[in-house]
């Protein structure tokens, strides 16, 4: 059966037009990207370049001393103690948010995309449409993508210009997003979004309730977050962070790849029916 | 004297049937069993071939899920633009079938043709063809009317600009003035009538409906049974599921009969009442039941069957009344009823299912 993109598009438009009409679903979105992006790191920071207590800050700067040596030369020199703390905190110790964030929403996204359409009885409707299983498939995965994403991308542009605007004072220029940054958004948060709802797709067709693929996605998502987590880390606190995150980012693109092909594979236009396929 | 238990029922060997050319459909697989005949000369089959081209073939077909014969050596055969009304109980089938119509599952075992294609290898080309609606009306909640509609329009290829069609459907179907409002809101009636303007948007040749009439209240269960009629008058195919003898009797050119997943007779309602039972029926009633038993043995009498109500003789001509009433008011019978019986539908139905029951072939209700 012929693959036809533009019936592809129309599954992952329609998803996410229902998305945009859900407020239960993209005011909690939008308030985990808030809180995660602007909140805990605003707080955060006021709470470095306040301290009074010099002791305190030495000590909180004593505990950054666990960073790599690469790391802790990308420092600016010549700014006050609370500033280079600042800094640290910034561009180091809160990159894993941008990978929790969106892993999180998409995750609960794709996992009620299938087994979703079965509940409310429109897997029928698609079931017996012309659409190709790959054409739902990667309709659905799309669209689960994008709102992960895009709370991400629009986060990460309300953290640089928070962390900006907040320290730009006491270091002298805007100092991010750093080179690595655009690597981990652009080229290796990507890969790990994908090859999660790869996952998580292939769950929410086999469970039998939204609640069960929501409970399954937690245990499928967790190491994924846990390895997105030490590689992001890993690849802003390396050496040459941006060669490293981009050797990185090119093998988790091969991993989601593989992981996709065979994720379009497993459904079948019977998952949408919601009955047992074997005979 | 014939009682109403005794009357209708007695196993038919293989042989007798084959002797008498009656067909009846094995169930479940196993051994074969057979309705027997209403009278002696009961000799025609229960499965009538339908005439003119087949839109859907579905020949012997049997599917299973897990441990669930769903579908036993089913044979539906559709012809094109006629209404074929698959009916039975909930749990005979009716779903399945229309899902192996489409191809949405593939058969264990049979022949599947749609079109003269096979669904499992020509799916997208079967699918484009036909229009369908789901006992659940498989609509977005969320979405409007409209986004219903278009989502639709787009998948089967009419792309994104599709307004004129769009509009043409809603307004055949009486929706066009709710079209821009979330479907969430719409009543069960206004959710149907979506459905109905979603699955003709494409111009199916053939359409599949799923007990359409599911959650309305009769006025509008009336309404869209009309539609469906409509809907055939410029020459589509029509395959309707229901567990309703009433929207069946009204509605159907031909009705296929489904029970324990298999089909337990088809044909247009005229020919299955005919063969079930060839001869003209009479109902007699009159003061003292027992004495209308004397008829048996008249000229012209080939069925007498007596039940709490009344009692049905099966005579070889109409022409027989007169005699035949004459000889009973002779030997003193107070006749208080005598009319020309039409079997129904449901008689139909019920009769096959007390004989079937009787048989040993227990199905629910």
């Amino acid at each position: 059966m012929a693959f036809r993109r533009e019936r592809m598009w129309t599954v992952a438009r329609t998803e996410l037009r229902q998305l945009l009409q859900a407020k239960d679903f993209w005011v909690p979105m939008a308030l985990l990207g808030g809180i995660f992006f602007v909140v805990i790191p605003a707080i955060l920071l006021l709470l470095i370049n306040n301290i009074g207590n010099q002791q305190a800050l030495q000590q909180v700067s004593k505990a950054l001393d666990v960073l790599p040596a690469a790391a802790k030369q990308a420092v600016p020199q010549g700014i006050p103690e609370e500033a280079k703390v600042s800094f640290t905190l910034a561009v180091f110790l809160l990159a894993p948010v941008a990978v929790v964030v969106p892993l999180t929403i998409s995750s609960a996204v794709g996992a009620s995309s299938i087994v979703g359409e079965r509940e409310r009885g429109t897997g029928e409707f698609l079931a017996h449409t012309p659409a190709d299983t790959r054409e739902i498939y990667l309709g659905k995965l799309i669209a689960s993508c994008i709102p992960g994403y895009i709370t991400t991308a629009v986060g990460f542009g309300a953290y640089s210009l928070l962390v900006n605007a907040m320290l730009i004072g006491k270091i002298g220029y805007l100092f991010f997003p750093t080179p690595a940054w655009w690597v981990l958004i652009l080229w290796e948060l990507p890969p790990f979004i994908a090859i999660a709802l790869s996952l998580v797709l292939r769950l929410s067709a086999r469970v039998k309730s939204t609640a069960a693929a929501q409970q399954a996605t937690g245990l499928v998502t967790l190491p994924l977050i846990l390895i997105g987590y030490g590689q992001s880390t890993g690849a802003l606190f390396g050496a040459g962070t941006v060669r490293l995150g981009m050797i990185l980012g090119a093998v988790a693109w091969v991993v989601a790849l593989v992981s996709l092909a065979s994720g379009v594979r497993s459904i079948k236009r019977s998952s949408l029916l919601g009955v047992a396929d074997e005979a | 004297m014939t009682s109403d238990a005794e009357s209708l029922t007695g196993p038919v060997s293989a042989n007798d049937r084959e002797q008498a050319g009656v067909y009846f459909p094995p169930v479940g697989g196993a051994t074969t069993t057979a309705v027997a005949p209403a009278d002696e000369d009961h000799r025609q089959p229960l499965v009538a071939a339908p005439e003119g081209p087949l839109v859907v073939e579905l020949r012997n077909v049997t599917r299973q899920f897990g441990n669930v014969l769903a579908l036993s050596n089913l044979s539906i055969l559709a012809p094109q633009g006629r209404i074929t009304v698959l009916l039975g109980p909930n749990g005979a089938g009716k779903t399945t079938a229309i899902r192996v119509i489409t191809g949405a599952l593939s058969p264990n075992r049979g022949m599947v043709r749609t079109f003269g294609l096979d669904p499992e290898r020509d799916g997208e080309s079967v699918r484009r063809r036909i229009g369908i609606v789901s006992a659940k009306p498989a609509l977005y909640d969320r979405l409007t009317g409209w986004d219903n509609l278009q989502y639709s329009a787009e998948l089967y290829g009419l792309g994104r600009e599709a307004s004129a069609q769009i509009r043409d459907a809603a307004g055949r179907f009486g929706i066009l003035e709710a079209l821009d409002q979330q479907v969430g809101g719409y009543s069960t009636g206004m959710k149907t009538r979506l459905a109905l303007a979603r699955s003709v948007l494409h111009g199916p040749e053939l359409l599949l409906f799923d007990e359409p009439t599911s959650g309305l209240d009769p006025e509008s269960s009336h309404a869209v049974l009309e539609l469906i009629r409509e809907m055939t008058s410029d020459g589509r195919t029509v395959v309707m599921c229901t567990h309703l003898l009433v929207e069946a009797e009204g509605l159907a050119d031909q009705i296929v009969v489904l029970e324990a997943g298999t089909d337990l007779m088809s044909g247009s309602q005229e020919t299955l009442i005919r063969r079930y039972w060839p001869h003209d029926l009479l109902r007699l009633d009159a003061t003292d039941r027992a004495a209308l038993d004397r008829v048996q043995g008249m000229e012209g009498v080939v069925g007498y069957q007596r039940n709490g109500a009344a009692a049905d003789v099966s005579l070889d001509s109409f022409d027989r009344v007169p005699d035949i009433v004459d000889r009973l008011v002779a030997d003193g019978v107070r006749l208080t009823r005598v009319e020309p019986h039409h079997p129904t539908l449901e008689e139909l139905y019920f009769a096959v299912r007390r004989e079937r029951r009787a048989m040993g072939v227990e199905t629910p209700l």
